[in-house]
Formats: structure tokens, C-alpha cells, sequence
């Protein structure tokens, strides 16, 4: 953990690191008849000068940061310039600032799109076309003494009324807002969740948990048949890292905490959890836990059931929580199971112990070419089979693979260019692979060099045997650069008439190759029978690998020029592709869960008993239906 | 919804002949020309010898193998002998060259035979389009050894994918020609294998495979065997099991069924048939055979008409109707047998399927003719029928069969007159003959009966109901179709869509007049409801004697073998009585069905084991309901004349 000292004298820095534990300690105590006095110490913290938090990422208004209709910060975003190139705005990423010259030329192929054609976005929100807020006026007095900061302003109310679905931010973009929240309020820790929680329950008042907003399940829409108040419960202030125990290898944090910071602060101290999902800049602790987050890099680390080693939840009946930290407890059902992928229905994490690990000493990327999808699976499974697989392995299939390589950068000099192009004659020409059906699998080893070397040796040597041939770390670290910018990519195409989504699941591996070849099928005809004009793109890409099967993730776009109510035939083609993944053996969902948006299929994912086992957790939890997003069931 | 049920709006194709081209080029340089037939796009190139590898690699068949080792106590290596013996009998080696051989071979004959080889194109580009995306299989129908070779012959005329072909056994037997057809594209598959387990995993995986990996398109034929009657025959659900399998596993995306009607105007085996159908023993298949039918080249069979139906997506068929997600939880390639909903549904395809085939078949003048001329045979004082009224008949038959739907080919601006006559100077052989022993007698009417048949499909419905009228309709209705399911194609649970159907094409046609409760006949109806009544009577009689039969004379069990020639001496006794109207209802295919009708509404009861044919049945029909029923509402309306 950081350490505010900035003298250097030992004396002070020991006097500063024992006045820290202290705080920790308080914060660390968990007491529940002593809320008041718990309340009253988080403000003092939240007050306090605390070098760390002036690093955080998320404010209290993201408006300040973060675009109101479209994915991620307000300085990123592609674009095309007036020369027709492709760029990348901002400072932030590897690609900020660089021109992308194949882009153009790949997006108007694949989607028969045309720069010609734009549909540009409403500029600024509009906060007259906003419902105003329907307000529970005691719930409002009761909260304004407790000193909870809370906000019932238009743009506050909208940004935390949406995830990124599809349908959700295209609706932004033209100006149209839902049912939104009708207050916004702030928790600074957990005992002000307590107060929040019991308050909302006193005044029946709907609460939504909001960590990151990055949902792509309509978990965050507001149901438009609720008639009570709703009051969106923003965790983002709350995002500390309460303490680390060496000795356990655990850190125990407040379940508002984005990924990046949490990984920038830990690495601070020379740690990491290892826990990196997709969207890991925006999402949050405790929304992973809400969802059953997986990271990237699971092989090593795991997904977040591994991870975790104590939550606490702040529920209608008060606070659910282990009263040890043992690594492993038979007990009956573990009780985290009901926590973890409640989706906001039971309540609110507000604070979890995590596993922590030391930094890895060395990183890196790599990437293999296979003649075919085929022979890249195959090469997964064995990799699987003989449980080496890296801290990372992914396999894009051919539309991916032309997709990468679209977003290469422009090089810099007339060598690089030199090179690649003899890569692509050697693959091509002299190894006989045909451009239109190779694949790429991307990997990043993890771990202390020599190992890591090690390792690398007998991936590749297994890659090898299913005619995998070595293609490079640069291709391998842009493989994995492309999903940190494939939502800033979505903005893009939906100035162009182009709009698509990713879903994801997770299947056994004697069915991955069906799965993938039936869904990018399906939602090609899909696509034409609902007059679709231009082929879409279909495309998928295998992202987890387990002991039994697979995460397979799809990518699904297409030119709606044409249409006149584009969101609904995706919306038609989505669910088609879902009901294929389901004929075809995959799972509801992989880590994004649920939501509202899959929930007509939860019955016969886990059975009638299954239900009605989950219903009865939520009745008795949560009997007045206060944690009333309605997802999950 | 009415109107979209109107068998007049079918939009059918227009035909081409293929001879023409062959009787104005070289037959050499047509078999000998450059064939580049369109590919399956996810075909993984594959020779015949990886093909059968793959099979015995699969894993289907390493678990049937251990399967069986573990239940027989054999050696692995022994079994795993067996399956490759297996698959040896069975495959295919499709070989340009014979196919080459063949088409030279066929031309020529196929010149000589026919007048005409009509195809409908845009179904063959239909075709083309679909071998492309799914892998294909194609469902002729069955009425001539003909057929598979004629199939083949037109995929490469139209460079196609050529084939493979399950093939009955019994072709194995003719040495040379097993071979050739086998390097042709036929498969071989044991008529019964009933328990073989190994026999069924070799089989199966074969198909399969070839499927899956767009090898070639499947062929069999739905209908198991050859219909001596020129009536569909109730299709057989093994093979399309195996071909919709991959589909329902997630193996495929989707599997494109094409139905191909193939009708002709005169079939090879006409006397035959009927022959066979009296119980003169079944030529054997044999090379020599084939060669004596060299006698039937010298004589004119008219033409042929292939139509190429729309294709069907087993997927599109399975939407809303099968779970494919109850194979999700036991690995695929563990054998199973089909759920409860998967065989229902396979069932109604196969009925669809074979319906589709019905619809497209067309039907000749003289299918027309032989109806009306089985209708008024010489018998006791009646004459036969004079030939201008028999050309006043047709062209009023002409007329409502078109009402119908029939796929009829009448040509347009021919006098009906001619039509007639040439229609009768092509069938001469089962016209002039009128008088003779019975048996060849009924040869003659079995024979026409065949052709008579060929337009049952068109009037099924509607003769049921005018059978039905004057009792308890709709019941009446629902009986009879009950009755003969297994005589006619009669889609399983589509009682109510095919008396409404009945119902629309009657009062369309003004025969009928339905009010509010009632079905009335009308003035002028009455002549079309003598027609369909008389169309479904022999049918009635012969259930109705195969009835009679069981009550009189089967007093102790019989079993399957003594069934056939006991009820066949009923019945000559019968007719030599004069106590039976209907020659027809000699046929054993009517009496095998009329058993099997009895056993299925449990008016007869089959004893002991199924397996074998010795099993005696014990005619317990007196104290079974049903039975009384039959007889009852049969002899009502129809009693047996007395001499």
C-alpha cells in the first residue's frame, strides 16, 4: 500500500506506516451495532489528504471524464480524418495518437460501408428530455442527515441508467432515454451502505448497485414497471485499499474499485491480483463478484470464485459475511455462491478480501499461425490436455485475424514494412497457407524468465504438431491491444451505419468447433432473412481454455443501411445466435451473465429446482424486492 | 387460409428433355466430356480410402467396438475385424470411369426405352445452389430398379455432384453388375440387421460421414423398397435418422432433403410387379436376368418425368419442434437410441417428404383412362365401356383432377380423342386382353391398378370423405383414414386438416354443399361421388374380406407365413363364386396391409416374440371390438354379393 510519507527520515516513515495500520485497523473492525460512530470515521477518511486517492481513475461525476454515449474516456475515440485515414484520439493508449491506415479500406470491404454515408450521434444530452426524478421525500430527508452525498441531476441519473448493450448506447446516441434512476447517491464505505440499505427498506425505495457501468447483460436498465423510487447506489468513491497481509498473501478492498486502479495500486507495493477482464479500466471489484467475473489471465491467477476469499454484502437483513479466512471450508453450500452472479438482486458487495500474488518478473507476448481454425482448436485442446496453457491463450479465427491486422498502426519505417512482408510471403507463399483460412492463436507467458522461456518452448513445440508456425510477439501484443479498443471501435462504426456486439460462452470441447461454425452460420442467414442488405460480419474467437472446454466469444456487426428499425433485427439476430449457442451445447453465459437481457433462458439453464432454489435465497433475502433490477430470475 | 390450400395455385416447373441432346450428339464425347461438378463449400477433400478410416477411427465405433467386446467377451482386435469386414462389403468406390461407362451405356439404352427424359432445370439449379451450402441428400421416389441409375445419369448430364446410393443387398448378387454399380456410387446395407449393434455403428458412422464432410450427397430411398402398387409406401425412418443426426448434434448446420419425383409413363417391371403381387415368386436379382430382360428393349416405354422438388432444410422442419439441447449432456458419439419427440418428428418429416414426392409426380392420360376403365370391367352383363364415352369420361376426369392439383400432363392441343387412342395403343398389352384364366386376368388389372394408383394421392382425401358421407361424417372420415394409414400416405395427427381439405376441394368443385350442420351431395356432384367412392371400393372390399376371412376360416392361429396364401384361397374362392367384385383384391400388398391395419387398431393380436416369421397370430377378433366395427361399417354400405 502507498505510504503518505514523503519525508526521509526512517523515524517519521515508521511513525506514518503506524499511524496507517492504525486506520486500517478501525476500518478493519467490523462492528454492527456501531454504525454512527463507523459513519462518522469514513467521512473524516473521505476528508482526509490521502495521496492515493487523488490517483484515482473514476469521479464522483464521470460525466467529467468519460463520454455520456459511447464507450470510455471523452478523449479516446477513433475517427476518421479529412484525409479519409483512420486515427486514434488521445494519450492514453498505445494506439492514441497514430494513424491506422488499413482501417479504411478493411471497414468499407467488410461492411460494405461507406465514409460517405454517417450517422453521426446527438452531441450533448439533452437534460430537458430526461423523466424528471419521482422522489420518495422521506427516504430524501432521512438520507440528506446521514450526509451520504447523493445528486438527483439529469446527467448523473442517465450515466448510471445504462450498461453497453447495443441497443443501450444507440439509444444515447439518438437522444433517447428510458426509465432512468431517480437519484443518484455516493457510499463512502460500507457502513454507509448499511445506512443506505436499511433506509431504502424503511421507505421501500428500489436500489440498483452501479460499480463500473460496464454491463452488457441490461443489468443496469431500470424495469419501466417500476412504480417506487429508484435509487441508482454508486460504489465508485468506494475504493480503497483497506489493508495487505503479506504473510496471507491477501488485500482486502472496497468492492468499488476499478481494475486498473486496483492493479496500479497493488503494483505500487510490488503485487498484483493477476485479475485483468476485458473492461478491466472501468469494471469493478464488486462487480465481478456480482457477475462472476474471468479475467484474462485465469490460468494462472483464476476467475474471481479463486480469487475471492471473503466478501461481505450488505443485504435487507443485514450483512452477510464468513467469520474466517480459511482458504477452504466444507461448511454446506458456500454461501459466497449465492453472492457471486447475484447480479445486484440480494444486495451490495461492499467488501471483498482478495488473493494477491508478487508481480511476475517477466512478460511475454507471443503468437502462432495455424494453416486453419481446425488445427488452431486442436492445438488449444492439447495445450489444455496437458494443463500448460499460458498466463494467456486466445485463438481468433480468419475474420479476426484480417480484423488484427487492419489495426495495424503505420510503420515507421520502410524496413518494418520489409519485413512483414516477407512474414506474409513466407506464411503464404512458401509455407502454402491460404490467407482466407489461417488463424492466429496471441499468448503472453507470465512468471520468472527462464521458466517463462521454458514454457514458451513447449506451447510452441505443441503448436508445432497441429502446423502452428511462430509469428511473433508484436502480433501477439496487438491481439490483446484490440480488446481494450474494440468498444471505442463500435463508437465508430456507428457514426458509419455499422453496429454490432460481442457475446460469449462456454462449451465443451468435442463441440467448440460446431459451436462456432453454427453460430457464425445462424447469424449470417439470420441477418439475410431479416433484410439485412450487406453480409454481416461473423466472427469469433476462443479466449479461455479449461479442462473441459472452452470460452468461445463472438463478434457480430453488419451495415444496417436500409433498415428502418436496425437495433430490433440485432436485437432478433442475437437472440437467434443464443438459441443456437444453446441447441449447440454452450452455456447461457461464460463471465457477462445474465441480466434481463437472458433471462427468459435461466429456467431451462438450471432446471426448475434450480429456480425455484434461487428464488427462495432472493424471498428470504430480500423479501420486499428492494434490490429490484430485476435480473437474474 | 382456404385459398392458400388451393391445389390449383401449386407452381410447378417446366420440363426439359435431356434425350434430345443425346439423340443429336455423340454419346462418346458426352461420356468421355469434362466433368467439374460444384462442391460442398465445407468439403474436406478426402479419398474413398481415408473415407473408410475415418469411419473406423471414429469414436462411435471404438465405443460400439468395446461395447460389444465387453458384453461378447471377444477380442478387440477380433471385432475391430469384423467392422472393417463390415465396411468393406459396404462401401462404395465411386469411380469416374464406370460412371463414365455408365452414361455411355445408358444413352444408348435409354434412347432406345424412352421417348423422352423430361427434367424440371430450375430444380436442378436449385440443386446446384444447395449442394454448395448444406450437405445434400436426395429421396427419389421408388418405382423401377431404374431409378438410382437414371439419378445418376442425370447428375452428371448436369455435372453434379455425383451420389453415393444405399442399395439394397440383393443387388450384391449379381456379380458383375454389384460391382459395377458399387464403383457407380452404390453402398451395399443388409435388409436386416436388426440387433447387430456393430452392423448399425459401421453403417451409420458411413453415412454419416460422407455427409458431414460433404464426401458426395446421400441417395436412398424413403420408401425401403421398390412400390410393386405404384402407391407411395410408407416411408422407412432408418436411414433418415441417420442423415438428420448431425444436424441434431450441432455436427452440421443444416442438411438440404431434396425429394425427387420419378414417374413413368410405363414401368419396366409392370408384369412383373403384378406377378409378384399374386404370389408368383420374386425373380431372383441375377446377372442373367438382367440379360433375358434385354426383350423389354425392343419396346416403347414412353417417357419419364423427373422432378426435382424444392429443397428442405431439416433445420428449418426441426424449428420449434426439436430440443437439440437434450444431446447436450452425454458425448455425442455414444450411440442412442432417438428420444420420444426426435422419432415423432422424424415420422412426420418422412411423411412430409414422401407427400412432396406424391405431389410432384406427374400423372399421364392414361393413369386417367386406367381409373375409368377398372371402373367399368367386364364382368357378368356389363360390356366394358364404348371408347367415345370412355374419351367423354376422361375429359370430365381430365377436368377435376386438374381441380384437385393434379400434376397432370394432358397435351394442350391434341383432339382427346387422340390423346385417348394413343394413350391405350402405348398400354395395348393390358387393354385388349379381356378374356382368359383369372389369374392372367389379374395380372392385367393389377397392372392397370398400378397405374390407377399413381393418381390416388390426388384423390385420397376427397374419396374419403365421399366414402364417409352417409354415416357420421367427420367420424366416419376419421375411421377410414384410421383404417388404411397404413395403405396410403396419411400425415400422422393431420386427421382435421385432411377432412377440411376433403371438404374445400368437394365444395369447390361443386359436389358439395356444407351448411351449418350438414354436408349435402349436390344435383351434379353426385357423378364425382360415384367416381371417388368407386376409386377407394376395392380397397374396402379387400379389408372387408381379409376380415370375413379371419372370422371364417382362421378359427385356430396362423402364423405370417400361412397368412398370405390362406387368405389368397379365400379369396380365389370368393371370386370364382362371383361373391367379390374387385380382381384387386388379390393383390398380397393389400392383404399384408390390411393384417398390419388389424394388428395396429388391436383387432388381431400377434403372439409370442417379433422377431422371425413363424410366430403364429391368434385371430382374437371376436371378442375385439374393433374387428366387429370394420366388418360392420364395411359390409353396411358394401355386403359381399351372393352368387
Amino acid at each position: 500500500m502507498a505510504s503518505n510519507s514523503s519525508g526521509g527520515s526512517s523515524d517519521r516513515q515508521r511513525i506514518a506506516q503506524q499511524r496507517l495500520r492504525i486506520i486500517a485497523g478501525h476500518l478493519q473492525r467490523p462492528v454492527d451495532g456501531d454504525s454512527a460512530i463507523l459513519a462518522a470515521e469514513c467521512k473524516a477518511q473521505g476528508s482526509k489528504p490521502d495521496t492515493s486517492r487523488e490517483e484515482k481513475t473514476v469521479p464522483r461525476r464521470r460525466q467529467e471524464i468519460m463520454k455520456w454515449n459511447g464507450w470510455g474516456y471523452s478523449d479516446s475515440r477513433f475517427l476518421f480524418n479529412k484525409k479519409g485515414q483512420a486515427e486514434f484520439t488521445g494519450k492514453r493508449y498505445r494506439l492514441s495518437g497514430m494513424i491506422i491506415p488499413g482501417l479504411k479500406d478493411w471497414f468499407e470491404c467488410t461492411f460494405g460501408a461507406s465514409l460517405q454515408h454517417k450517422t453521426p450521434a446527438t452531441p450533448l444530452l439533452n437534460s430537458s428530455a430526461v423523466q424528471p426524478p419521482t422522489l420518495n421525500e422521506a427516504f430524501v430527508e432521512e438520507l440528506k442527515s446521514t450526509g451520504i452525498p447523493f445528486s438527483q441531476d439529469a446527467e448523473d441519473r442517465v450515466f448510471r441508467a445504462h450498461g453497453h448493450c447495443l441497443h443501450e448506447i444507440f439509444a444515447l446516441r439518438e437522444g433517447k432515454f428510458g426509465r432512468v434512476p431517480d437519484m443518484v447517491v455516493w457510499p463512502n464505505c460500507h457502513n454507509d451502505v448499511v445506512k443506505i440499505v436499511e433506509l431504502a427498506s424503511k421507505h421501500n425505495v428500489c436500489l440498483i448497485p452501479y460499480g463500473g457501468g460496464t454491463s452488457v447483460s441490461s443489468a443496469l436498465e431500470c424495469p419501466p414497471e417500476e412504480t417506487r423510487s429508484i435509487v441508482s447506489l454508486d460504489t465508485s468513491q468506494m475504493n480503497r485499499i483497506l489493508w495487505v497481509d503479506e504473510k496471507n498473501l491477501t488485500a482486502h478492498v472496497e468492492a468499488g474499485i476499478v481494475g486498473q486502479d486496483l492493479e496500479r495500486l497493488l503494483n505500487e507495493s510490488g503485487y498484483c491480483t493477476g485479475h485483468e477482464p476485458d473492461s478491466m479500466e472501468f469494471s469493478s471489484l464488486g462487480g465481478w463478484v456480482a457477475t462472476r467475473a474471468s479475467g484474462m489471465k485465469k490460468n494462472i491467477y483464476g476467475n474471481i470464485e479463486d480469487l475471492v476469499v471473503h466478501i461481505k454484502m450488505v443485504t435487507p437483513q443485514g450483512v452477510i459475511e464468513k467469520s474466517c479466512q480459511g482458504p477452504r471450508m466444507s461448511t454446506g453450500p458456500d454461501i459466497h455462491h449465492f453472492i457471486m452472479g447475484s447480479e445486484g438482486t440480494l444486495g451490495v458487495v461492499t467488501e471483498v478480501t482478495m488473493k494477491i500474488r508478487p508481480m511476475p518478473e517477466y512478460q511475454k507476448y507471443g503468437s502462432v499461425v495455424f494453416p486453419n481454425f481446425e488445427q488452431g482448436v486442436a492445438c488449444l485442446r492439447e495445450v489444455a490436455r496437458q494443463r500448460c496453457a499460458p498466463a494467456s491463450i486466445r485463438l481468433m479465427d480468419n475474420e479476426q485475424f484480417k480484423f488484427g491486422h487492419a489495426l495495424k498502426p503505420q510503420v515507421s519505417s520502410i524496413f518494418t514494412s520489409f519485413l512483414d512482408g516477407l512474414k506474409k510471403f513466407y506464411i503464404t507463399k512458401f509455407k502454402g497457407f491460404d490467407p482466407n483460412r489461417l488463424c492466429v492463436a496471441t499468448l503472453l507467458f507470465e512468471g520468472d524468465r527462464e521458466k517463462v522461456l521454458q514454457h514458451e518452448k513447449q506451447v510452441y513445440d505443441i503448436a508445432a504438431k497441429f502446423g502452428g508456425l511462430a509469428a511473433g510477439e508484436d502480433n501477439g501484443q496487438r491481439g490483446y491491444m484490440l480488446t481494450f479498443v474494440i468498444a471505442y471501435l463500435r463508437d465508430l462504426g456507428m457514426d458509419y451505419y455499422v453496429i454490432g456486439e460481442s457475446f460469449e460462452t462456454s462449451v465443451p470441447w468435442d463441440r467448440v468447433l460446431d459451436i462456432c461454425r453454427n453460430v457464425k452460420a445462424r447469424i449470417v442467414r439470420e441477418c439475410k432473412e431479416r433484410g439485412v442488405q450487406f453480409p454481416p460480419l461473423s466472427t469469433c474467437r476462443v479466449t479461455q481454455t479449461y479442462d473441459a472446454g472452452a470460452c468461445v466469444y463472438f463478434y457480430f456487426a453488419f451495415n444496417y443501411r436500409g433498415l428502418s428499425d436496425p437495433v430490433h433485427v440485432y436485437e432478433q439476430v442475437e437472440h437467434a445466435a443464443r438459441e443456437e449457442i444453446l441447441a449447440n451445447g454452450g452455456s447461457l453465459s461464460h463471465h457477462h451473465g445474465v441480466g434481463k437481457l437472458r433471462k427468459e433462458w435461466m429456467r431451462e439453464t438450471v432446471s426448475n429446482v434450480g429456480m425455484g432454489m434461487l428464488k427462495s435465497v432472493k424471498d428470504y433475502v430480500d423479501p420486499n424486492n428492494i434490490f429490484g433490477n430485476r435480473n437474474l430470475l | 387460409s382456404l385459398v392458400q390450400r388451393d391445389p390449383m395455385l401449386k407452381k410447378r416447373d417446366d420440363f426439359e428433355d435431356i434425350l434430345e441432346e443425346r439423340r443429336n450428339s455423340s454419346d462418346l464425347r458426352y461420356a468421355l466430356r469434362c466433368y467439374a461438378p460444384v462442391v460442398y463449400k465445407g468439403l474436406c477433400p478426402s479419398k474413398a480410402g481415408t473415407l473408410k478410416s475415418m469411419v473406423l477411427q471414429s469414436d462411435q465405433l471404438h465405443y460400439v467396438i468395446h461395447q460389444v467386446c465387453r458384453e461378447t467377451g471377444r477380442a478387440v482386435d477380433d471385432v475391430q475385424e469384423e467392422a472393417s469386414s463390415i465396411l468393406e462389403e459396404m462401401a462404395h468406390r465411386l469411380q469416374l470411369s464406370t460412371v463414365r461407362f455408365f452414361a455411355f451405356t445408358l444413352s444408348k439404352v435409354f434412347k432406345t426405352l424412352f421417348r423422352s427424359i423430361c427434367v424440371n432445370e430450375e430444380g436442378i439449379q436449385r440443386l446446384q445452389q444447395v449442394i454448395q451450402e448444406h450437405p445434400v441428400v436426395l429421396l427419389p421416389s421408388h418405382r423401377s430398379y431404374m431409378d438410382f441409375l437414371l439419378m445418376s445419369y442425370l447428375l452428371y448430364t448436369y455435372d453434379l455432384a455425383l451420389p453415393v446410393i444405399a442399395a439394397g443387398m440383393d443387388f450384391m448378387g449379381m456379380k458383375f453388375v454389384g460391382e459395377m454399380l458399387r464403383m457407380s456410387g452404390a453402398f451395399f446395407i443388409r435388409r436386416s440387421f436388426g440387433g447387430d449393434k456393430l452392423y448399425w455403428a459401421v453403417f451409420s458412422e458411413y453415412v454419416k460421414t460422407m455427409l458431414k464432410n460433404g464426401f458426395a450427397p446421400v441417395e436412398f430411398f424413403l420408401e425401403g423398397t421398390r412400390s410393386r402398387t405404384s402407391k407411395s409406401l410408407t416411408p422407412k425412418l432408418g436411414l433418415l435418422n441417420i442423415v438428420m443426426d448431425p444436424f441434431f448434434k450441432g455436427e452440421v448446420f443444416d442438411v438440404s432433403l431434396v425429394p425427387v419425383s420419378i414417374s413413368y409413363e410405363r414401368i419396366l417391371e409392370e408384369s412383373l410387379y403384378a406377378r409378384e403381387l399374386l404370389g408368383v415368386p420374386k425373380p431372383k436379382e441375377s446377372t442373367s436376368g438382367l440379360i433375358k430382360a434385354r426383350k423389354v428393349l425392343s419396346e416403347d416405354y414412353g417417357s419419364i418425368h423427373v422432378y426435382f422438388g424444392q429443397p428442405v432444410s431439416v433445420r428449418s422442419l426441426a424449428e420449434g419442434r426439436v430440443n437439440r439441447c437434450q444431446f447436450n449432456l452425454i458425448p455425442r458419439h455414444i450411440p442412442k437410441k432417438p428420444s420420444e419427440d426426435i422419432h415423432s418428428f422424424v415420422n412426420d418429416s418422412a411423411y412430409r417428404l414422401v407427400r412432396a414426392q406424391e405431389e410432384n409426380m406427374v400423372l399421364k392420360p392414361w393413369v386417367l383412362l386406367a381409373s375409368l376403365l377398372l371402373q367399368n370391367q367386364v364382368s357378368g352383363q356389363k360390356r366394358g365401356i364404348a371408347l367415345d364415352e370412355l374419351t367423354e369420361q376422361a375429359v370430365w376426369l381430365r377436368d377435376l383432377s386438374r381441380q384437385y392439383g393434379a400434376f397432370l400432363h394432358w397435351p394442350e392441343h391434341t383432339p382427346p380423342s387422340e390423346v385417348v387412342s394413343s394413350s391405350l395403343s402405348l398400354h395395348r398389352g393390358l387393354v385388349r386382353i379381356s378374356e382368359g384364366r383369372l389369374l392372367s386376368q389379374a395380372v392385367i388389372i393389377l397392372s392397370c391398378a398400378s397405374y390407377r394408383n399413381q393418381a390416388l394421392h390426388v384423390f385420397l382425401r376427397p374419396a374419403l370423405l365421399a366414402s364417409a358421407i352417409h354415416t357420421e361424417v367427420f367420424n366416419s372420415f376419421s375411421f377410414l383414414r384410421n383404417m388404411f394409414s397404413n395403405e396410403f400416405i396419411l400425415c400422422p395427427g393431420a386427421t382435421v386438416q385432411d377432412f377440411e381439405e376433403a371438404c374445400y376441394l368437394l365444395v369447390k368443385t361443386g359436389a358439395l354443399q356444407v351448411t351449418q350442420q350438414e354436408v349435402l351431395v349436390t344435383e351434379r356432384g353426385h357423378r364425382t361421388l360415384v367416381f371417388l367412392t368407386s376409386m377407394l371400393d376395392p380397397f374396402l372390399q379387400g379389408y372387408q374380406v381379409v376380415c370375413r376371412f379371419l372370422c371364417e376360416e382362421a378359427t385356430e392361429a396362423l402364423t405370417e407365413k400361412q397368412f398370405i396364401p390362406a387368405v389368397r384361397k379365400f379369396i380365389i374362392k370368393h371370386l370364382l363364386a362371383g361373391r367379390l367384385r374387385y380382381t384387386e383384391v388379390l393383390s398380397s400388398d393389400l392383404q399384408k396391409n390390411s393384417l398390419a391395419a388389424l394388428l395396429r387398431l388391436g383387432a388381431v393380436r400377434k403372439i409370442k416374440g417379433y422377431v422371425g416369421f413363424d410366430h403364429p397370430y391368434v385371430p382374437g377378433f371376436k371378442q375385439q371390438q374393433s374387428m366387429t366395427v370394420i366388418l360392420q361399417l364395411n359390409e353396411e354400405k358394401h355386403p359381399l354379393e351372393t352368387a
